[in-house]
This record gives C-alpha cells, structure tokens and sequence, in this order.
C-alpha cells in the first residue's frame, strides 16, 4: 500500500471510524444536520453550551470513515472548551487538511487532530474531513437547520 | 467430413479484446503508478482513436456550420453530419433517419419529450408511470412536468434482486396514466427490464412508452422496431463516442405533431415579427448550431461499435460479468446490490465495515477506476437501504485480468480495515 493511504488511514483514524466516540443525541441540546450529496455522508452534531463553554458535543448519522472519524475526534477535543476554543480549533483543522502539500502547519494544539494532515493528498476528501466541523459551525453560530457541503 | 469440423464454420472469430484495447490510447497510461484499470464505464466510456481522428479531422479540414452555406466545406459538413443522423437511425433500426433528433445527451433528449410531448399530454389529475430504478434524468423532468400539470407521479416498484414487480406495473396501469417512461437498463444495478413486453402492456392501454437507453445502448443490440418503442434516448459519450451529444429517437408520427422545444435557428423556415413557420423533423427540435464535430465523433463511435458487433460485445460482457459475479462474490463480507436475473455490465456492490468511498480511494491508488456514491439514484439506494455503493462498470475492453486486480484490490482494502 502507498505511503500516502497509509499516512490517511492510520490506525488511530480507523479505530475512531469503527467505535465512534460521543456517538449519541444529546437531549436538549442545539442539532444542525451535515449533509455531503457527492457521497451521502448525513450527520448530526448535537452541541450543548453554557456561558461561553462546550458542555457537551454529540454526534449521529452515517458516514465514510473519514468523516464518521472526523467527528468522533472533533467531539473528543472539543469538550469542555470555549466556543471561541472550539471557533479557532475549527479554522485550525481548516487549515490543515485544505493547506498546500508542503505547508508546514503549526498542529501543536490541534494534537491528535493533526493526522488529518494525510487529507490534503486526497482533494476529492477534504469535504468528509470538513463535515463535522462545518456543521459545528453552523450549531455553534445557531444557522441553517440542514448543512450542506455543496 | 468429422463432426467437429461441421460444427467450426458456425463459431464467429474470438473477440480478441487485446486488439480492441489497442484502439483505446488512454488505456496505455497509468494511474498512481499503476496500469489504469478504467472500471467505470457507466459514468461515461473512453474513446477509440478514431473517433478522436474524427474530431480532429473535421476541424482540420471542414471547421463549418451546417444546413445554411453554399461552399464547399458547409456542404462536406452537413453531409457528415447528416450522415451520422443516417447511422444513429440504423444503429436503433429506426424507419427513417428522420426520426433521430440531436440533443446534448440523454438527459436533454428525456426533457425535450417531457417538456413537448408532455406538456401536450400530460393534465391536471393525470399520472406519469416510472420505475423504482431510475436514473435522476429519468425522475425529474417527469416531476417538474407533474408538478406544473397536477399530475402525479406514480413509480413501479422493484423486488429484492432489483427486478420490476410486473405484477404491479399492470395495477398502476390504470385509466389516468398518460405516459410510461423506463429505463432500458439501471445504471445503479444494471437490471435489463423486459421493456419489450411492458411496452406491450402499456400500447395495450393506448399509452406511449419513453425509454431511457443511457445505459443500454453500449451493451445491447437496440431495435426500436421490433420493441415498438415510442421514444427511445441514449447518450454518445456511454457508447465510446464524445460527450456533449445523444440522441432521441421518436416515432415520426408523434414527433410531426409535438411543438418545437427551443426556438431559434435551424428550427425554422421563415420568421417575421408577426409569425414564424417551423422547420420540418427533426430540425424543429434542433434550435441553433448544433455541435457538428462530436456529432460527426458520434457516428464514428457508431461505426466502430457496429463493426466490433454489438452481439460480440455483449457477449464478451456477459462473459465478465458472470466472471465478476463470481469472483466478487467470493470476497468475504462483500454483497452485491443487484442481483436480477437479466443483467449488463454493472456490478455494484458493498464491502462490510467499510464505506464506499473510502474503498473507492484505496482502489483509486490501485490505478483502478470504480464510481462511489448513489449512481445519481437516490430512491435505488434508499430501496436497498444504504446509502450508497461502489460500482464496477464493464466495457468492452476489460477483462477477466481486470477483474482479478479489482477484487485483490478490495481484499487489500479489508485488509487495511481489518
């Protein structure tokens, strides 16, 4: 297999595709759906805030696995921090999948996010990379009830 | 004289796909790498160097617009083109060339019958009948004529295998179904309906039938005659021709009475501010200059199909498919979505615990081409309940070789999923 598949599909990004992390509704809380029609990824991210702060971040839906393990990781490394945490995070990971090939991006705070360097080899999949984030956005900011990549 | 001898003559020469793949430039390059195996042909099909020639030739040497100039290179055009008009009647043994309207492509040619034929037809409380099996360009136009009309859109459903419920077709057949419209065969699944006998049903009943031969045409030997077909579309660029270009075939009758589709050039005979006359079928429904040099490409691709044999094809493609069938089905873990017992060219199919598009990406590194996704067929996806498929496509210049790099391409898939 080619270096590039490996450096995509590590083993940390398949083991989130298989066993999803926060992979439940949250009742309550704000919903926005994410939808890619290119290849039918359909998610909900369930977000939860109080006085500026993450308190709970959910996801259902069915997805590739870069999209199903996007979110798990996104919810992982959201929790507990500041929307406006959440807002730079999301324009970090923006970066780092849709950056040139040769870019060195700052991932220092990103942490385990920063496998999904491995995207920006594979264009036709930055948009399963950028779902879940998208739609976080758009629960964040209190949008579009339906999300589209397109 | 032996027996074995007697029996020889009656076996054609052996479809020699090594020889075919040689007419194919493209299929020398390479992907990530790798030789290009090229399995998605049902998206649309690559192009044998003569009908690139064609191309090529007609703007090297007789670049001019049709139907209007008096020299010489208006005229070598208009021959050329006229006489791909001539081949794409015979291709479908039309009555008359006349009965070939140009269009951009199957979709194009599917709303020009809606939007002409349709709108005459079609009234409020009025039903369209379609299948479970359509291709978006076969759903839409039929919706958006439904919807301006108030008339419903009714859809024949489909068994577990992906074959139509006969049965039910004839019950939906009732009093207020104006127009049937079917796809020849599923670009999802590949299922060949038995389009002659529902067109039967249908003519039984006094309605028209439109058929969706997108998928068909390079596969099958087409026969608009013997089906009794009313219209009959189908795209140049599934049958190894360029894009941009298709054709409706329309019994002359029904075309002489439908209004024109667009107006403009070409469509007319005379114009003043106070009234137009319309050209004759087929050129008042081929408003413009048309696109002369992939028309002229189409009739090339005609050509080398019907010298090949669409039965030697079709043939050769069942023989892959059967292939395909069966090596796939020997992948653990692996389903194929479409199982009709009448199938061309298609093997869509789903791979446990790993998504089609993360297979379509490692098989993609393979230098091997499958489509993933829904086949532009949404409500087929949603029949089988998932939400999308890899689809392996054959033309005639895969082989069983092919077939094998594709199925140890998905094993190595599992094997990174594992």
């Amino acid at each position: 297999m080619s270096t590039e598949l490996r450096q995509l599909y590590q083993e940390v990004l398949i083991d989130h595709a298989k066993r999803p992390r926060n992979f439940r509704e949250i009742a309550g809380a704000r919903s926005v759906e994410g939808y890619n029609p290119l290849c039918g990824d359909r998610i909900r991210v369930y977000v939860d805030t109080d006085a500026g702060q993450v308190r709970g971040l959910g996801f259902t839906g069915s997805g590739c696995a870069i999209s199903t393990a996007s979110a798990s990781m996104m919810t992982e490394a959201l929790q507990g921090k500041t929307t406006a945490e959440a807002e730079r995070l999301a324009d970090a990971f923006q970066k780092l999948v849709t950056g040139p090939m040769d870019a060195v991006v700052d991932d220092s705070h990103l942490g385990k996010l920063a496998i999904f360097a491995g995207v920006r080899e594979f264009p036709v999949r930055v948009k399963c990379a950028t779902l879940a984030w998208h739609t976080l956005r758009s629960a964040l900011h209190g949008d579009a009830a339906v999300v589209s990549t397109e | 004289m032996s027996t074995k001898a007697a029996e020889r003559p009656h076996i054609a020469a052996p479809y020699d796909v090594e020889r075919v793949r040689r007419d194919f430039p493209i299929l020398r390059r390479t992907a990530h790498g790798k030789p290009l195996v090229y399995l998605d042909n049902a998206a649309t099909s690559q192009k044998p160097l003569a009908v690139i020639d064609a191309i090529r030739d007609y703007y090297e040497h007789y670049n001019s617009n049709v139907h209007r100039g008096v020299h010489a290179l208006s005229e070598e055009a208009t021959k050329a083109f006229e006489q791909a008009r001539a081949k794409a009647a015979m291709f479908v043994n039309a009555a008359r060339a006349e009965e070939i309207v140009f269009a951009r492509g199957t979709t194009e040619a599917i709303n020009l019958v809606a939007w002409s034929f349709g709108r005459q037809r079609v009234h409020a409380g009025d039903e369209v009948l379609i299948s479970a099996m359509e291709h978006h360009s076969n759903i839409v136009p039929w919706q958006m004529l439904c919807d301006e009309k108030g008339a419903r859109l009714r859809v024949i459903p489909m068994n577990d295998r992906g074959e139509l419920v006969l049965d039910e077709y004839e019950k939906l057949l009732g009093p207020r179904v104006k127009i049937v419209a079917l796809a020849y065969v599923a670009n999802s699944i590949g299922t060949v309906n038995p389009v002659g006998d529902m067109i039967a049903t249908a003519h039984a009943r006094g309605v028209p039938v439109v058929l969706d031969a997108a998928q068909a045409a390079p596969h099958l030997a087409l026969d608009v005659r013997a089906l009794d077909a009313d219209f009959l579309a189908f795209s140049s660029h599934k049958m190894y021709g360029p894009t941009g270009i298709g054709a409706l075939y329309g019994k002359f009758a029904l075309l002489d009475a439908m209004p024109p589709y667009q107006g403009g050039g070409d469509m007319i005979l005379s114009v003043t501010f106070e009234k137009t006359t319309y050209n004759a079928v087929p050129h008042k429904f081929e408003a413009g200059t048309p696109n002369v040099a992939d028309t002229i490409g189409f009739g090339v691709a005609i050509d080398y199909l019907t010298a090949l044999g669409l039965d030697a094809i079709a043939a050769h493609e069942h023989d892959l498919l059967t292939y395909g069938t069966e090596v796939l089905s020997a992948i653990p873990g692996l389903r194929l979505i479409g199982t009709a017992r009448e199938k061309a060219s298609i093997l869509s199919f789903l791979v446990d615990g790993i998504h089609p598009h993360d297979l379509g990406t490692i098989l993609d590194r393979e230098g091997i081409a499958v489509r993933t996704g829904h086949h532009c067929a949404q409500p087929v996806m949603d029949r089988f309940g998932v939400p999308a498929t890899a689809r392996a496509s054959l033309g005639l210049y895969n082989t069983r070789a092919e077939i094998d790099a594709l199925a140890a391409g998905i094993r190595k898939a599992i094997e990174v999923f594992a």
